[in-house]
């Protein structure tokens, strides 16, 4: 398997294996099985849009690797504003640096940039399409919390239909035949697209309208954000949003090993009563961002196989 | 007896079996307004044996490009294309919707990078039980009713 120059754009792109290569290799990196050193190497942080916490995990993976980051931080920084190209920008950008994050609020924007440029081109977010390197975190959490990734009961609640985390780890989880239960209210439901392709995969799944009824039966409980503005008016995101709150008091019977996630902003979706409890782990999930950022940035520039 | 009420042509191109109500859109794609001297006959909502009922083109003294022609098949799949010559059908086309197509759809998605910048569009065509069109940037699907064309 050869990662050197690819580009990591969709999660789409990859066939099993190579996901499962991408996470042992997070793994050794964890656990210091594996030392790489990026010294003397340059990432190029392309962010035309705010993502602090995206931003700071790829900073923080590059530099503890011993690399380098230049970049910019909004739109406002950028050439953007002048109108320059997402193609121009990398044409300028990829002659200082030798792998390239880009955040950009368009959709297929990375893809883009990734024709531009034969640097390594790493997807950090196009709007609502891809977030590969958020998936990868996710998978990571989930073999790392569970021992593996094959035949789990995984509950996927909130906002089904726009959500793309949601989206993107169904993609992945399909090639690990896994059960899927889908909870969310009537609005917020999972699109039929995908109910038809887990269909064609021969994955089974359910979808449920409240997270008590399934909540003793899974392994993983993924929760994700229900966004104010996918909604026409205030009440109704008021009352979605008070639906599917997680609070220690659904707890009392649930799987020993049960992990409940979150991509992280949370706004009320866990009470924070779960923080303490074993079956958090949204916290630790975000620092898992690291190992695999550095899987990614070690393997795209050829200093790992 | 003859199935169609449209009068024969000694030469030029017969699409025919292209869905109903499609007849205008395929004009379209074609670039055909009826500025030039080709004479157009149109036929929509025909009787068809295979389809229940169909929209059928003839273009007088007008021969199509492989290009024109695939992107009739965007829109009308099952489209078939005579050319005719001297009242006899010389050669008998069947469109194929191509797997890739570029810079003939515009996606449909508002937030796609294509409709912001200087991209050539790029699309997929997935073979499910009803055609669809993929974006090559945004990944999203469009079934083929619901393409535009550039
Ligand atoms: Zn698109």
């Amino acid at each position: 398997m050869n990662f050197k120059n690819k580009d990591i754009i969709s999660i789409k792109d990859f066939s099993k294996e190579e996901i499962i290569h991408i996470l042992e290799t997070a793994k050794k990196i964890e656990s210091r099985k594996a030392k790489p050193s990026l010294r003397g190497k340059i990432m190029g942080s392309l962010f035309f849009e705010p993502s602090t916490r995206t931003k700071l995990s790829f900073e923080s993976a590059m530099k503890r690797l011993g690399g380098r980051v230049i970049g910019f931080d909004s739109a406002e920084a950028s050439s953007a504003k002048k109108g320059e190209t997402i193609h121009d920008t990398i044409k300028m950008v990829e002659i200082y640096a030798d792998v390239i994050v880009i955040r950009h609020p368009l959709e297929g924007s990375a893809r883009v940039a990734a024709e531009a440029t034969e640097k390594p081109v790493i997807n950090a977010g196009d709007g609502a399409n891809q977030h590969p390197t958020q998936t990868l975190l996710d998978l990571y959490s989930i073999k790392k919390t569970q021992g593996r990734l094959t035949g789990l009961n995984v509950a996927l609640v909130g906002d089904l239909k726009y959500g793309r985390t949601v989206h993107s780890l169904l993609m992945a989880l399909s090639h690990f035949n896994c059960r899927i239960f889908f909870v969310s209210t009537e609005s917020l439901r999972i699109p039929k697209t995908y109910l038809d392709f887990l269909a064609s995969k021969n994955i089974s799944y359910s979808e449920h309208e409240n997270p008590e009824e399934i909540i003793d039966k899974v392994d993983v409980l993924y929760a994700t954000r229900i966004q104010r503005e996918r909604f026409p008016d205030e009440a109704e995101y008021e009352k979605v949003k008070n639906a599917y709150v997680i609070k220690s008091s659904m707890l009392s019977n649930v799987r020993k090993n049960l992990k409940i996630m979150h991509p992280l902003p949370r706004v009320n979706e866990i009470d924070m009563s779960v923080d303490k409890t074993p079956y958090a782990y949204y916290f630790k999930q975000a620092a898992m961002g690291i190992p695999v950022r550095q899987a990614l940035l070690c393997l795209t520039l050829g200093v790992l196989k | 007896m003859r199935a169609y009420k449209v009068y024969a042509i000694e030469r030029g191109t017969v699409i025919d079996h292209i869905p109903k109500k499609k007849a205008l859109q395929v004009l379209e794609i074609l670039g055909i307004d009826g500025d030039d001297d080709s004479i157009i006959t149109l036929g929509m909502n025909m009787h068809s044996e295979k389809m229940g009922s169909k929209d059928i083109i003839k273009i007088e003294n007008k021969k199509l490009t492989r290009h024109e022609l695939n992107k009739i098949a965007i829109i009308a799949p099952n489209a078939t294309i005579n050319i005719i010559d001297e009242h006899k059908v010389k050669e008998k086309i069947k469109v194929k919707v191509p797997r890739v197509i570029e810079n003939a759809i515009k996606c449909g998605n508002p937030k796609c990078v294509t409709r912001h910048q200087p991209v050539i569009t790029k699309f997929y065509s997935i073979d499910s039980e009803e055609i669809k069109f993929k974006c090559h940037y945004c990944e999203k699907e469009f079934y083929a009713d619901e393409v535009q064309l550039l």
